[in-house]
């Protein structure tokens, strides 16, 4: 179908500071025991995408990234990582793969994507309406527990000023005007030609930015060698595209791409009450997913336990995994002690051995993970090769590879680095805890 | 699907001179062996180019059928066959499928006595482009039904016809005794003729083994005789079994395609009936006799034919030769293995309408998600064309010029992007490939008849390469055609179309616009450029509202116009001086298909004695020919019209699904009888809506056979 695919898979993400380490960057990051970057491929893989480009930070997560997919994927996807410097933003590491680019659009996923909208439904919407750019908007998740027991109020206090502002038009299929969470102050200024081409916006703050994007591969390239200075596609290209997209300076370039189109005699009565009146140089649309698809980035720590809850509950047809007549997931060769219980959307890996009266809820635990006797675990994830001694009480955590809980440790929305040992009988609150 | 293609026959060049030109020697020589007969006489109406060559035993003939047309008389048209074609559409002779074969004479003889249905059915039209050669034994059931039934609606468009039409069934049932004989001659001379070779002559036999199928059929009803004359077609198939010739395999072929297609006809009359658009609805008690004893009929007849089978399989011959009937969505069967076959995967709709049944509808909502989501499994069709299926699919591109020219420039991307695989043959592997991207893009949206021409023209195009033509080659040759057909056919075509028709545009006229055509907006765009002074009266319909669009490009280029919905036609019509009106296909009895509401625009203008002037390109006319909008037709999406715009708490109709005993019916095109378009206007000029067969004649060669 002449689409490229280039997937940022990211390095050593600063937001997710004690779970990434030197051998867990990013894109391997468990979710529900398998790497976060999985997902995005597997979702490709469905879509019959195969050739893909994996742009990683990094010379040494290049290595181990391309490592874990030459074995998983072997003869499943054709996959050619390539190492960008670090810092370089996306649009940079874009640029260091400008010369891979052939097909006639690409589409650019973020590595950090836990979706099940198709690629195919973004492609063929840029595809339909011949647009320059198209980006995949989801309804915000909401994040959090549902059923929180911590202060989730706290959380949601720093994610709401998050909320992307996007201007829809009354199609809902053009993108009129977007401004990232971070740079939305108090007010929103909108651009009058804009408005006044369309005649109407809809303003939207409950749409988030998916990070999948749909490129023309000529315009994404006319910007990013006309603009050197642009650092990330979505805080740079792409808000500029659809800030140009009624004069913009590529347009002498971009318009004979679809000249075969514009330059016949204009037939398209299609949805003509808005193209009469606006003469766009080049469209930026949006294709928004449905509700009922899931749909979230593993960018924040929040985002990561979220996610990790939600594959293994609600979204679970992501996960790949089939569930229990109570719910959940436990490997066969998991073994749990007399009066151990393990709720609904939990997921116990393989070789992970629980005590006598621990209580595991809506949490996923690891490969071998060693836990002792009533241990409570609650909304956490535990990855692989942890130890938890008895009586510890984890709370909204996450505990990362190899680390040591020794006796009666507890913990409530604490993040404990890879290797970490935690002392007897320490608690600890909403504290990132790891080795300096 | 049948639209597109041509049958067989009537590419063939010599026939079509036999039809018009009445060159035929051969045929001569068989007329005088058929005995002459009252009742023959109405056959000969529709096989006047026979009649004109045979010398002999019309004259009386004449006598009976003089109240038909003048076109009886012989010298004259031979004389100026021009003024013929323009003055006497309903004959058969516009019917290429008449002409085609040198052989209406013979089927006159023999056919002549049933009822003449050949002849009603040229007047019907039903056979127009339906390959009548091919599928005309299978349809002469239902031109029994036409002939009685379907006569009544046609009284009133052929005033002089329609007499004999009535008459016809009385005419026969009396002479049940004396069918018979003429049956027995009929046979005769295909016997006697079988020792000529001309490829004519052979044709004809064919047509008369045929015939005399059809008339054993009739004959059972009229408690006639017909096991013998069954018999003497089966002798006389089984007798050229010997010959080895083409042309006699073809025969038997024939002969078999004939009773097996009467065969099927019997068992599923009613359905076929409905799609010939005859007088469906109201099929009489009599009929349904008729049709009962045809059943009887139709299991022997089979039997005879499998008796008669050659080693070929008939089916699939079929199959080659007569081009698939237009699919019937209420016949369970073939949906069901259509959709096996489908690529996109449709969600039927529920609730549909009784009379529409037998078109495609389906669920408007998971269409399109589902088909976004599969755009990378579908490796096999060109990313061109794809997109232009969604945007058919989503209704980004409507309007049958647009539709069509998107199609082509898919299919020209699509060819510059082809190369043939190793061990194919460029003409054979392109060919299927377009075929295949064409189910895709009807699967997205029926085609209409513009596209279904330029598919014709394209496929066409690609057949006739030379072998020897290299790749490269022969693709920039397919991409000029492309290119050509495309500038000719559409823009040319639109340009000097806007010419002719600005022509009718004065000072001070008021023109009544309807929907939206591209066509209409040019002219009046140009006669404003002209600086003429007209005021345009733009009536809209829900619930595309498509008046909308165009009324706003006109105001922004300063017209002057009023905007009103349909209802208001006959309030609007007072003032106005002349309608001019886009269409999507004219058809060759002159019916004008259009969107819908267009009938009633120009029945109201017919009524107010206001001239209505159609504009369609040449290349939107089709050799079919349809009466009513039921049987060809196409049907949106249902909830739209139970919405209101704007209006998001008017939803009374809300959840209409879920009542039975409810159906929306959002139709999206309708027929306007030749009887109320004063003019067409096409780039070969302007014409009156009785001389579209003359165009479909003379420049669909040229646009469609090369």
């Amino acid at each position: 179908m002449d689409f490229q695919v280039v997937v940022m898979a990211g390095g050593y993400s600063k937001n997710l500071a004690p779970l990434v380490s030197e051998e867990m960057p990013k894109p391997l990051l468990p979710v529900a025991n398998r790497p976060v970057l999985s997902y995005v491929l597997e979702l490709l893989e469905a879509s019959n995408l195969k050739d893909l480009i994996v742009v990683v930070e990094g010379e040494d997560v290049a290595l181990r990234v391309g490592g874990w997919i030459s074995g998983a994927y072997v003869d499943r996807l054709h996959v050619e990582v390539a190492a960008v410097p670090e810092e370089v933003g996306t649009a940079g590491a874009l640029r260091a793969v400008a010369h891979h680019l052939t097909a006639k659009d690409i589409l650019v996923v973020s590595g950090d994507l836990v979706s099940d909208v198709p690629p195919g439904a973004v492609a063929a919407t840029h595809r339909r309406l011949d647009a320059a750019v198209t980006a995949l908007l989801c309804i915000t998740p909401v994040s959090g527990p549902s059923e929180s027991v911590s202060s989730v109020g706290k959380d949601k206090g720093r994610k709401l000023p998050r909320a992307n502002i996007v201007g829809l038009d009354h199609t809902r299929q053009y993108l009129l005007h977007v401004a990232a969470g971070a740079e939305v102050g108090k007010d929103i200024k909108i651009q009058k030609s804009i408005l006044q081409a369309n005649g109407q916006m809809e303003i939207r703050a409950d749409l988030m930015d998916a990070h999948m994007y749909a490129f023309q591969r000529t315009i994404l390239q006319e910007v990013l060698d006309q603009k050197e200075m642009f650092h990330s596609i979505k805080h740079d290209v792409f808000p500029y595209l659809v800030r140009t997209q009624l004069r913009s300076e590529i347009s002498d370039k971009g318009a004979p791409k679809n000249g075969l189109n514009g330059a016949d005699y204009s037939l398209n009565g299609s949805d003509p009450a808005s193209e009469i009146l606006t003469n766009r140089t080049h469209k930026c649309c949006a294709y928004i997913a449905n509700k009922s698809k899931y749909c979230s980035r593993l960018n924040s720590i929040q985002a990561f336990c979220d996610i990790n809850r939600d594959v293994v509950g609600e979204a679970g047809h992501l996960s790949g995994y089939s569930f229990s007549a109570q719910n959940n997931i436990v490997h066969p060769s998991a073994e749990l002690g007399s009066k151990t219980t393990v709720g609904p959307q939990c997921m116990l890996n393989e070789g992970s051995k629980l005590g006598d009266k621990c209580s595991v809820k809506r949490s996923v635990i690891g490969r071998h993970c060693r836990i002792g006797s009533n241990v409570k675990i609650f909304n956490s994830v535990v990855m692989n090769h942890v130890t938890i001694e008895d009586g510890c009480f984890i709370q909204g955590s996450v505990i990362c590879n190899n680390a040591q809980l020794q006796e009666r440790v507890v913990l409530k929305d604490c993040q404990v680095g890879a290797g970490y040992v935690l002392t007897v009988g320490s608690e600890y609150k909403s504290e990132p805890l790891s080795k300096k | 699907m049948d639209l597109r293609r041509l049958p067989r026959t009537v590419i063939d060049p010599k026939v079509r001179q036999v039809g018009f030109f009445t060159s035929g020697d051969p045929p001569s020589a068989r007329f005088n062996s058929n005995p002459a007969d009252t009742t023959a006489a109405t056959a000969a109406t529709s096989a006047t180019a026979a009649a004109i060559s045979s010398s002999s035993p019309n004259s009386d003939i004449n006598l009976a059928g003089n109240s038909l047309s003048p076109v009886m008389i012989p010298p004259l048209r031979r004389m100026s066959p021009r003024r013929c074609d323009d003055m006497q559409m309903p004959i058969g002779s516009y019917n290429p499928s008449e002409s085609v074969l040198g052989t209406s004479p013979s089927r006159r003889g023999i056919n002549g006595p049933d009822f003449s249905e050949v002849a009603t059915s040229a007047w019907l039209g039903i056979s127009g482009s339906m390959k009548a050669a091919a599928s005309f034994p299978g349809s002469s059931g239902e031109m029994m039904m036409a002939g009685k039934n379907g006569g009544n609606a046609l009284v009133k468009n052929m005033d002089s016809t329609a007499l004999a039409v009535k008459t016809l069934p009385g005419v026969t049932e009396k002479d049940g005794g004396t069918l018979t004989d003429m049956k027995n001659d009929g046979a005769g001379t295909v016997r006697h003729q079988k020792q000529t070779t001309t490829r004519a002559e052979r044709r004809a036999i064919q047509e008369a083994q045929r015939a005399s199928k059809a008339a054993a059929m009739m004959d059972e009803k009229d408690g006639g005789t017909l096991t013998d004359i069954k018999n003497e077609g089966a002798g006389t198939v089984r007798h050229q079994k010997q010959t080895t010739t083409k042309a006699e395999r073809r025969a038997i072929q024939e002969a078999q395609r004939a009773s097996k297609a009467v065969a099927m006809m019997d068992g599923k009359g009613g359905k076929s009936i409905a799609s010939t658009g005859g007088g469906a609805p109201s099929i009489s008690n009599q009929e349904k006799v008729l049709k009962q004893s045809q059943k009887k009929d139709g299991p022997q007849d089979t039997g005879a034919a499998s008796e008669k089978k050659v080693s070929r399989n008939p089916d699939k011959d079929r199959k080659k030769d007569i081009p698939q009937p237009r699919m019937q969505f209420d016949d369970k069967n073939r949906v069901e293995k259509a959709k096996r076959r489908a690529v996109v995967n449709q969600f039927e709709a529920r609730n549909r309408v009784e009379l529409f049944r037998h078109l495609p509808q389906y669920e408007h909502g998971p269409q399109l998600p589902y088909l976004e989501s599969k755009f990378f499994h579908l490796d096999h069709i060109h990313p061109s064309v794809y997109k232009v299926g969604l945007q058919y699919l989503s209704g980004t591109i409507t309007g049958g010029n647009a539709r069509c020219q998107e199609m082509l420039l898919a299919f020209r991307e699509a060819i510059i992007d082809y190369s043939t695989p190793p061990e194919k043959v460029l003409v054979r592997d392109l060919t299927s490939k377009i075929g295949s991207y064409v189910s895709f893009l009807i699967e997205c949206r029926p085609l209409s008849v513009s596209m279904g021409n330029a598919i014709r023209f394209l496929k066409n195009r690609v057949a006739k390469l030379h072998r020897n033509l290299s790749e490269s080659e022969a693709k920039s040759r397919l991409i000029s055609d492309v290119d050509r057909f495309i500038n000719e056919k559409i823009i040319v075509a639109d340009q000097i179309i806007v010419q002719h028709a600005v022509t009718k545009i004065r000072d001070g006229d008021v023109l009544l616009i309807y929907g939206y055509s591209t066509v209409v907006e040019m002219i009046l765009l140009h006669a404003h450029e002209q600086g003429k002074q007209f005021r345009v009266v733009v009536v809209d319909s829900r619930p595309k509202l498509e008046g909308k669009i165009l009324l706003r490009k006109l105001v922004m280029k300063g017209l002057s116009c009023t905007y009103t919905h349909i209802n208001a036609i006959s309030y609007v019509m007072h003032e106005v001086k002349c309608v001019v009106l886009g269409a999507s296909a004219i058809l060759s009895n002159g019916t004008v298909f259009s969107r819908v509401g267009t009938a009633c625009i120009a029945m109201v203008a017919h009524a107010f004695r206001v001239p209505v002037l159609i504009c369609c390109e040449a290349y939107k006319f089709h050799e079919r020919v349809q009466l009513d909008s039921i049987c060809s037709n196409e049907l949106g999406n249902p909830d739209v019209i139970s919405n209101v715009p704007g209006k998001e708490d008017v939803n009374h109709l809300a959840n209409w699904a879920d009542h039975k005993n409810l159906q929306l019916l959002n139709l999206f095109y309708d027929a306007t009888p030749s009887d109320y378009v004063s003019m067409i206007v096409t780039e070969h000029g302007m014409v009156p809506p009785t001389s579209v067969p003359v165009i479909v004649r003379e420049y669909g060669k040229d646009q469609f056979i090369f």
